[in-house]
């Protein structure tokens, strides 16, 4: 288990109960209720500190490296997942991963940006970085999707669109551009679920959907703390102030009526308990395919437009 | 022996991205100097070097427009400071000094007139207004700029020149790249010509958003125009760029540009294709 420096507390006391439960002395029985005591101390401590998280320490929860990526939603909630790849112009891009699957019987496509756990798998994930062609690929399910009539689902966990070289020369600017007026006008369901980070463009170039949700610790915002303090503070040193300056968190983002709801984490996030934070996940995509379902195809495009259309806020001159 | 010397012959230095002050004025790319009085008759382009220096939303619309046919609108909004954000400075004194700066709103403006005695509608951001960073105010101008050629049915013709989206309204920045492209796909749907202009510089959400959706997307000679600047990918590669990396010329080169037009010829050149178009469109 890995644990984040404001966690130390609780990583100090959970090793001095793996040490005592491992001393095998015959009075052992001596040792439970000093073990207990720690053990209800421990879960205290947890709460208390996961109550008052601030918004840096949010940022440090949603890359998490135990954190559940993509494809491990997609094999807790779905059955049938058939991955589906290449963009049909250039390559396939495993930053970008998706595919049809059923999920509690229906058919859906799932979208979404994935990293990797190791060394080797983190480079060839590209840090859950996508390229022109993860974007283009991306609108291609969609189109698929759209073409089958079945409602897409798309899963946002990303630092952000690659900068590369190779990426402006395939045009990142443009494949981003035109998936958002392509989403804009998708005629079927899009439920946009952002389980880690929510990096400007990049994550954008997927999330125009019909209802967005944020879980508990994740982040969304137009551009990371630490760029954001090497720009406006001209050095990285502001990451925290970056961060709490950004209203980034979920709580945040509920409040200006960006996103429609929050979806909660176990105790100590989501790296917890997989299966805990896949089931609510799962659940609120349900609820949310149901009310869409109901919705004409052109209301529901209208209510998309719409949506996105009334976004902003600024004062008018007397 | 000096620690610190260039090697590299291939750095790109910034070019400057506001207008320049006095009479005589040094053109950066070959240092020589030129009166003033030439570059305004000039659209503000050096006329050996071909060099276009920056100008703003005044500067276009009196280059594209038919003399006295345009009117503003959408110039009754300002930014408010939703996140009450602060870096070094808050976010409200910075608009406040930028204001009384340069006598602007915000970064865009918009105006409905004739061009070569066709209707259309322009847009335009200023780079002098932090940037030309695109906030909710430009989200919301390029809105009723897009709204007001759907209602009228003429040609849209948005001139980009931004750093990208603007920090200080964090993700509410971020919502105006789906706000405008959601409204130019209505635009698209209605088979209303949308012409985008892009000047130097064009790069982050503005260039990821409306800026590359035109129906046409036409550049200014040199401009830069990217995703991610210049900076962050030499950081993210580590070695330097090519040259003349990112600029319109490039960008054409790659397939992301219809043409490349100098500003003298802009007016002509648009005024050409909208004719040709509009057959297709005006019933």
């Amino acid at each position: 288990m890995n644990y984040l420096d404001f966690e130390k507390p609780i990583a100090d006391l959970e090793k001095k109960i793996e040490e005592l439960s491992n001393i095998d002395i015959p009075e052992n029985d001596a040792l439970a209720p000093e073990i207990k005591r720690l053990q209800q101390k421990v879960d205290d401590l947890r709460v208390s500190i996961f109550k008052n998280l601030t918004s840096w320490q949010r940022v440090q929860l949603a890359r998490h490296p135990d954190r559940p990526y993509t494809l491990d939603y997609i094999y807790k909630m779905c059955e049938n997942f058939v991955e589906l790849h290449g963009d049909r112009k250039f390559g396939d891009d495993n930053a970008m991963v998706g595919g049809f699957a059923t999920i509690d019987g229906q058919s859906v496509m799932v979208i979404g940006q994935q990293k990797g756990r190791d060394t080797a798998s983190r480079k060839y994930r590209n840090f859950g970085m996508a390229n022109p062609e993860g974007y283009r690929k991306a609108l291609r399910l969609m189109k698929l999707a759209e073409k089958f009539d079945i409602p897409v689902i798309t899963l946002i966990d990303t630092p952000g669109a690659f900068p590369g070289l190779e990426a402006e020369a395939r045009g990142q600017a443009e494949a981003i551009a035109v998936n958002l007026r392509e989403m804009a006008v998708l005629r079927v369901p899009i439920i946009t679920i952002i389980i880690g980070e929510g990096a400007s463009g990049g994550a954008l170039g997927i999330g125009m959907g019909d209802r967005v949700y944020m879980l508990e610790n994740t982040w969304y915002s137009v551009i990371a703390p630490e760029s954001c303090s090497s720009i406006l503070w001209k050095t990285w040193d502001y990451k925290e102030q970056a961060a709490e300056a950004l209203k980034l968190t979920a709580n945040h983002l509920l409040e200006m009526k960006i996103i429609d709801g929050i979806i909660k984490e176990p105790l100590g996030g989501a790296h917890r308990n997989y299966e805990e934070i896949a089931a609510n996940v799962k659940t609120q995509i349900l609820s949310t395919m149901k009310e869409l379902k109901k919705l004409s195809k052109d209301k529901l495009v209208d209510g998309r437009i719409n949506k996105y259309s009334s976004m902003g806020v600024w004062e008018t001159l007397k | 022996m000096s620690w610190f010397k260039r090697t590299d012959s291939n750095i790109q230095t910034e070019t400057p991205k506001e207008m320049p002050e006095g009479v005589w004025i040094m053109v950066p790319t070959t240092g020589e100097t030129v009166h003033r009085r030439e570059l305004e008759d000039n659209y503000w382009v050096c006329p050996a070097s071909g060099y276009h220096f920056p100008v703003g939303s005044k500067e276009y619309f009196s280059y594209l427009f038919d003399e006295g046919s345009y009117t503003e609108f959408a110039n009754d909004i300002i930014a408010a400071d939703p996140l009450e954000f602060t870096d070094r400075k808050k976010y409200s004194k910075r608009l406040e000094d930028t204001r009384a700066k340069t006598g602007m709103n915000d970064a865009a403006k918009a105006a409905v007139g004739t061009l070569k005695k066709l209707d259309v509608v322009i847009a335009c951001m200023d780079f002098r207004f932090i940037g030309g960073s695109m906030g909710s105010v430009v989200g919301e101008v390029l809105s009723q700029a897009i709204d007001m050629s759907l209602k009228k049915k003429i040609p849209l013709i948005i001139i980009s020149q931004s750093g990208g989206a603007r920090m200080m309204e964090s993700v509410l920045s971020l919502m105006q790249m789906a706000k405008t492209s959601a409204k130019l796909a209505k635009l698209s749907e209605a088979g209303v010509p949308y012409i985008s202009v892009m000047t130097n510089p064009t790069t982050g959400g503005v260039t990821a958003s409306f800026a590359m959706l035109g129906d046409f997307n036409i550049g200014e000679p040199n401009a830069l125009i990217g995703f991610a600047g210049p900076r962050v990918i030499r950081q993210t590669i580590g070695r330097d760029l090519p040259d003349g990396f990112q600029t319109s010329e490039y960008l054409l080169e790659h397939g992301f540009l219809d043409f490349i037009v100098s500003r003298p010829n802009m007016k002509n050149k648009i005024g050409r294709l909208l004719k040709v178009v509009s057959k297709s469109y005006e019933k």
